[in-house]
C-alpha cells in the first residue's frame, strides 16, 4: 500500500496550441482522489481547453497527463469509462422526460435495467422531482435542469466528474444547492474538477488553480491563497493575478 | 448492442415529438404525391369552351354533341357574335371557341371541304396548344365518321389523332419516381444532418463523445431510424400511388425496395457529410435543401427534359445518385422491367452509395477539436 494514493488527475507540462496560439501553455498539477478542484480563470484563459484535453475531446499538443491513472493519448476508452462530464451548455435532451434522460444516459454507460430502476428512483427522490419525473425536461426551471444534469453525469459512479462552468446563469441560492450536490458526490469519493469564474464558488473548493493566459499562475487552497496575497477575498486574489493578463474577452 | 437500442429508441422519441420532423416525414410526401398527381398534370381538363354556330345544322350539332360528351370541355352559353366571344375571352370566361361559318355544311356537302375556326387563349401557350390539339382531334374524329358513312371518298386522308386523345393516357405516372427520389433525398439527407447538428448545437454531442459510447455507433444509431422512416415513406408513396392515383406497379416491388435501400444509404451518407461541415441546424437545412433538392429537381429528368440541357451541363445528371435512382425506378415501376435491364444503373448507384458512405465515415470527427 502506498501512503500517498495515486492522483485522480495528473498533468505535466500539458499544452495545446492552435495555429501557433498557446491556448494552454505547459500546465502542471495534480488532483487527489475525493478532492474538489477548482479551475479558475477569465474567459479565454484556457480552462475549457485544458478540461477538454483531460476528457478526451481534444488531443494535447505536448506534455503528459493521466486521468484516473490512464494516459490521455493512448487510453481514451478506459478514461471514458471512469469519468462523468457536464458541459457548459445544458446537456440533457429537452424533448425527453426526466426519466427518459436518466434511462438514456444510464443506458449508454451500460447500466443494467435493474440498476437503472434503483438509480432513477433514488435520483428523483433526492432531487424532489417525483411529480416531474414523467414531464419533459424542457419545462423545468434552469436550476433544476442543472441539478438533474449533474446527477445524470455521476449516474454511473465515475471516479472523476468534470464540470465545465456548471452554474452559469443560475442564482446564488440555486448555486449553493448545486454545490451541496457536489459535496455529497465528493463524500462518496467522486473527485470533482470544476471550472468557474464565480469567485464565491472558488471558496467552496478544496484547492483552486488560477489560470492566466494559458498558464497556471497560482495553485493552493483558498485560505492559503488569501494569506499569500494579503487579502480576505478570492475576488482580490484573482484580480491581482488577472491584472497582468494579455488576453481579453 | 443494448446501448445501441437505447440510443435508437431516443432517436425515435425525438422524431415523434417534433411536429416539424413529422410534417416533413409524412406531410411532405402526401402533399407532393397529391399535388403532382392531381394539380400538376399536363392534361387540361374542364376547358371552358364557347361554340359560335352560324350554321345550325346537322353537321354542327354532331360536332357539338361530341364536345359535350367529352370530359375535357365544358360548354358555355353560346355567344351570338364575334364581339360577344371576344368579350368572353377578355373576361376569362372561356379559354377557347369554335366558330362554324353559316355555309359550313353546304361547303362540306358540295365541295367536300368544310372550314371552321378554332380560337384559343394564347396567353397560356401550352394550354392553348393542348386545347387546339383536342379540338382538332374531335373534328377529325367526326370527319372520319363522315367518310366511313359515305364511303365515296376513299382517298381522303384522315389524320390519325387517336393516341393524343386517348382518355386512358394517365398523365400522373411519370412524376412518381421523381417524387420518390425527392422525398427520400429530403427525409434522409435533411433530417439526418439536422439531427446530428442539433446535438452539436445543444452540447449533447460533447456528452456523447465523452461517454464510452463509440462515435461509430453514434452514426449507426442516427442512420438506422432514418433508414426505417425512409422505407416507411417509400411505402406510403407506393400506397398512395396505387390506391389514390390508380397507378399500376408493373415491376417487382422487392426490387424497388432493394434499389430504394441502396439510394437511402447514399442519402444518409450525404446527410452525415453535411453534418460534418456545418455547425448550425439552419445551415444544415439550407445546404441539404439547396444543395440536394435543387439538383434533384433540375437534373433527374422528371420535371425538365434532360435533352434540353446545353452541352457540358448534360454531364451533371450522371454525378447525381438521384438521377440513377430515378432511371431504375421508372424502368421497374412504370415499364415493368426486371433486374436484368437495370443492373448497370443499379451498380452505378451502389458504387456511389458505398463511396459516399466511406467518405462520410472517414470524415466524421471523433474528437471535436
Amino acid at each position: 500500500m502506498e501512503t500517498n494514493p495515486a492522483p485522480a488527475i495528473s498533468s505535466h507540462e500539458l499544452s495545446k496550441h492552435f495555429d501557433g496560439f498557446r491556448a494552454v501553455d505547459r500546465i502542471s498539477f495534480e488532483v487527489a482522489p475525493g478532492e474538489i478542484f477548482g479551475f479558475l480563470g477569465a474567459n479565454g484563459a484556457g480552462k475549457t481547453t485544458a478540461m477538454r484535453m483531460l476528457c478526451g475531446l481534444s488531443y494535447p499538443t505536448s506534455g503528459q497527463a493521466t486521468v484516473a491513472g490512464f494516459d490521455v493519448y493512448r487510453q481514451q476508452e478506459q478514461i471514458k469509462q471512469n469519468i462523468g462530464y457536464m458541459s457548459q451548455k445544458f446537456s440533457l435532451y429537452e424533448d425527453l422526460t426526466v426519466l427518459e434522460n436518466i434511462e438514456f444516459f444510464g443506458g449508454i454507460y451500460g447500466l443494467t435495467n435493474q440498476q437503472l430502476r434503483t438509480k432513477s428512483e433514488e435520483l428523483v427522490t433526492t432531487l424532489g422531482l417525483q411529480s416531474e419525473a414523467k414531464k419533459l425536461v424542457r419545462g423545468l426551471p434552469l436550476g433544476w435542469k442543472q441539478k438533474l444534469a449533474f446527477s445524470v453525469a455521476i449516474l454511473h459512479d465515475p471516479k472523476i466528474v468534470f464540470l465545465d462552468e456548471p452554474t452559469g446563469g443560475v442564482d446564488p441560492v440555486t448555486r449553493r444547492q448545486f454545490w451541496e450536490l457536489i459535496y455529497a458526490a465528493a463524500d462518496r469519493g467522486i473527485t470533482a474538477f470544476v471550472t468557474t469564474h464565480y469567485m464565491d464558488e472558488a471558496e467552496y473548493c478544496s484547492r483552486v488553480c488560477i489560470m492566466v493566459d494559458g498558464r497556471v499562475e497560482a495553485l493552493d487552497s483558498p485560505a492559503n491563497l488569501k494569506q499569500q496575497f494579503h487579502t480576505d477575498s478570492m475576488d482580490d486574489v484573482f484580480y491581482q493575478l488577472a491584472r497582468g493578463a494579455q488576453r481579453g474577452e | 448492442m443494448k446501448q445501441l437500442l437505447v440510443f435508437i429508441r431516443k432517436e425515435f422519441y425525438h422524431v415523434f415529438r417534433d411536429r416539424r420532423t413529422l410534417l416533413i416525414l409524412f406531410g411532405l410526401p402526401t402533399a407532393q404525391i397529391l399535388l403532382f398527381g392531381f394539380a400538376l398534370s399536363s392534361e387540361v381538363k374542364n376547358i371552358n369552351l364557347a361554340v359560335v354556330d352560324f350554321a345550325h345544322d346537322q353537321a354542327t350539332q354532331h360536332i357539338i354533341g361530341k364536345l359535350q360528351a367529352s370530359r375535357y370541355f365544358h360548354l358555355q352559353q353560346a355567344p351570338l357574335s364575334y364581339a360577344a366571344m371576344e368579350t368572353a375571352f377578355r373576361q376569362g370566361k372561356i379559354k377557347a371557341a369554335l366558330v362554324f361559318p353559316a355555309n359550313f355544311s353546304a361547303d362540306l356537302g358540295h365541295t367536300g371541304r368544310g372550314q371552321l375556326q378554332i380560337v384559343a387563349d394564347g396567353s397560356d401557350p401550352n394550354t392553348a396548344s393542348t386545347i387546339t390539339t383536342y379540338l382538332t382531334a374531335i373534328v377529325g374524329d367526326y370527319q372520319r365518321q363522315l367518310n366511313q358513312a359515305a364511303g365515296a371518298l376513299p382517298f381522303q386522308i384522315v389524320p390519325e389523332t387517336r393516341l393524343l386523345y386517348n382518355p386512358e393516357m394517365n398523365g400522373s405516372l411519370n412524376f412518381i419516381p421523381g417524387v420518390l427520389a425527392l422525398v427520400l433525398m429530403i427525409v434522409c439527407t435533411t433530417l439526418t444532418s439536422v439531427s446530428i447538428v442539433r446535438e452539436k448545437e445543444r452540447g449533447t454531442m460533447e456528452v456523447l463523445l465523452v461517454s464510452p459510447f463509440r462515435p461509430l455507433l453514434v452514426l449507426i444509431a442516427k442512420a438506422v431510424p432514418y433508414l426505417v422512416l425512409s422505407l416507411l415513406d417509400f411505402t406510403l408513396i407506393l400506397l398512395l400511388s396505387v390506391f389514390v392515383l390508380d397507378v399500376e406497379i408493373r415491376g417487382s416491388v422487392m426490387l424497388l425496395y432493394g434499389v430504394s435501400t441502396v439510394f437511402i444509404v447514399a442519402c444518409l451518407s450525404l446527410g452525415l457529410l453535411i453534418s460534418n461541415v456545418t455547425a448550425s441546424q439552419q445551415v444544415a437545412m439550407l445546404v441539404s435543401m439547396m444543395g440536394m433538392m435543387l439538383p434533384t429537381l433540375l437534373f433527374t429528368g422528371f420535371m425538365f427534359p434532360l435533352e434540353n440541357l446545353p452541352g457540358p451541363l448534360r454531364l451533371i445528371p450522371n454525378l447525381l445518385p438521384s438521377h440513377w435512382y430515378y432511371l431504375v425506378v421508372k424502368a421497374v415501376m412504370l415499364k415493368g422491367l426486371g433486374f436484368g435491364a437495370v443492373w448497370r444503373e443499379t451498380l452505378i448507384l451502389l458504387g456511389m452509395s458505398v463511396a459516399l458512405l466511406g467518405i462520410s465515415l472517414r470524415n466524421f470527427n471523433i474528437r471535436l477539436a
